[in-house]
């Protein structure tokens, strides 16, 4: 017998988090698969060997119709690891399994994905520099990154884990990414995009405001939509309903 | 062992060349053994700088590859005798340049001289990232207008990831030398002034040279401007930012602020 277990040393079983791209289908379903194949035809591979997750919730389909929408994307070469949002009728062995508990993430850009596509294909070695990879710390409650040194122009500061301080400037052509506010002790002549996981309540605190583009959740502004009167000026910006406000410290 | 210098900027035409041939000469002066390396493949612009177009036969390429031996494609200067060139090859492509090629010739300069002095294209691109590659010592070109400045910060940002020492942990060396300013611009406004560049890029500065026709002269009659005319303003200003290179601290006169500092001393007598 060769089943019997004797081994003292158990499976190890272990949990872990992964980001995937979350697609959210809407009826009629052709029209919105024919958006889809407009979309992938401007941004060739872009759901290529990415994780994808089907968010059917509130969608009104029934087993045989999921059926079918997994397989149309299956032909797109879009391969689905988990349905989310499914009423427990509508999935089957025959289908990915139901995922639960999903948290947001910043949104997926087609476009800037292209670009950086684009970027990658011939000049890999000088396209893939100087991402700064930010260590989150490892104690608990709100991860934050303290970052003592200028951003450079073309470097990108990514964290979306949550706050960031820069001790230093962040220079026209750089940008900051934060899951939640962004400090800098110094000017803010790039872009600074901050709560982009969904997070409201995220600021922008800089000594010397003369961004490029400021965004919060989403929301954003380009330098000529900025009130001018706040240029060069240590400023703090947040977000009020939908609508970007700024306002002078100190 | 010798200490390797890049000559970078990011932008084109701000005066890497220039300055590479005026500081190397500036060092063979005061009589360090140098060597300025044209990394320029297929632009070369140093060997006419320095006056020795007619001379050159083997280049930077030939020896990558093995075709030359580096003593055979070094160019003794024809006034200095401590001052040396590597030329381009100004028929292949950059591609011709590879990473372990370019190790071993710094590698062999390096024992052989005081100075290594890379001359790195203009770009991000492979020329330049070899020629920043081994270097201990970064010198940033930049021209005090507003797009020269974003460039040499985007070099500063990979001089800062993408070199030896940057992978290593260790902290580049990188030094501003600020070229072709023009104090009656700048005083106009139409020209950052150098308060404003050394604020975007936070480095030491180690000179500013003034825009003068003596540099335009020297580099057309084919000779370093610190060797042309050794008493002209840019001479000087490379003269002294040499000093610093070797480690001098001397203060930084700004071109054009004499007056004000008269100005001071009588303000202050009136006082």
């Amino acid at each position: 017998m060769n089943d019997v277990l004797t081994e003292s040393r158990p499976i190890r079983l272990k949990g872990r988090s992964f980001l995937a791209l979350a697609l959210t289908p809407e009826l009629p379903l052709e029209d919105w698969l024919t958006r889809l194949d407009h979309l992938a035809s401007r941004s060739a591979g872009f759901f290529l060997r990415r994780p994808v997750v089907l968010d059917v919730d509130g969608l009104d389909i029934d087993r045989s119709q999921l059926r079918e929408l997994v397989d149309q994307l299956g032909k797109r070469n879009v391969r689905i690891m988990g349905i989310e949002g499914a009423r427990q009728s509508l999935l089957g062995a025959d289908l990915p399994p139901a995922m639960t508990d999903g948290r947001p993430a910043a949104d997926y850009e087609a476009k800037m994905a292209e670009q950086a596509e684009k970027t990658e294909a011939p000049e890999a070695e000088a396209a893939a520099e100087t991402v700064i990879t930010a260590e989150p710390l490892a104690t608990k409650a709100t991860p934050s990154i303290v970052v003592t040194q200028p951003v450079r122009s073309g470097q990108s500061l990514f964290f979306p884990e949550g706050d960031v301080t820069i001790i230093g400037s962040v220079a026209s052509g750089a940008e900051v990414v934060a899951g939640g506010s962004i400090h800098i002790y110094g000017a803010l002549r790039g872009r600074a995009m901050a709560g982009t996981t969904g997070n409201a309540s995220a600021r922008i605190f800089c000594r010397k405001l003369e961004a490029e583009l400021i965004a919060i959740d989403g929301f954003y502004k380009t330098a000529d939509d900025m009130e001018q009167n706040l240029r060069g000026k240590a400023v703090q910006i947040w977000l009020d309903g939908e609508e970007l406000k700024a306002g002078t410290l100190g | 062992m010798g200490k390797v210098v890049v000559v970078t900027s990011g932008k084109g035409g701000v005066g890497k060349t220039t300055s590479s041939a005026a500081l190397g000469a500036a060092l063979a002066q005061n009589g360090e053994k140098v060597v300025v390396v044209d990394f320029d493949v297929g632009l070369r612009n140093l060997d006419l700088v320095m006056g020795a177009e007619r001379r050159v036969v083997y280049d930077l390429v030939n020896v990558i590859q093995g075709e030359a031996k580096l003593s055979q494609a070094l160019i003794r200067d024809k006034r200095l005798e401590t001052l040396y060139l590597l030329p381009a090859s100004q028929t292949r492509d950059k591609d011709n340049l590879t990473p372990e090629g370019v190790e071993k010739v710094i590698a062999a300069l390096q024992s052989a001289f005081d100075w290594v002095i890379c001359d790195s294209p203009a770009g991000i691109e492979r020329g330049a990232t070899l020629a920043m590659r081994h270097a201990d010592i970064a010198i940033v070109v930049t021209n005090p207008e507003v797009s020269s400045v974003r460039d040499s910060d985007r070099i500063i940002g990979l001089l800062d990831s993408k070199t030896l020492k940057a992978e290593n942990g260790e902290r580049m060396e990188k030094h501003l030398l600020l070229t072709r300013y023009d104090p009656v611009r700048a005083e106009r406004g139409d020209m950052l002034k150098v308060d404003d560049v050394l604020e975007i890029l936070s480095i030491p500065l180690m000179g500013i040279i003034p825009e003068s026709a003596d540099v335009l002269r020297a580099s057309n009659v084919g000779s370093p401007v610190t060797l042309a005319d050794n008493r002209c303003a840019p001479a000087l200003a490379y003269f002294d930012a040499a000093r610093r290179l070797k480690g001098e601290a001397l203060p930084i006169t700004i071109p054009g602020e004499k007056r004000s500092f008269l100005g001071k001393i009588f303000g202050r007598k009136a006082a």
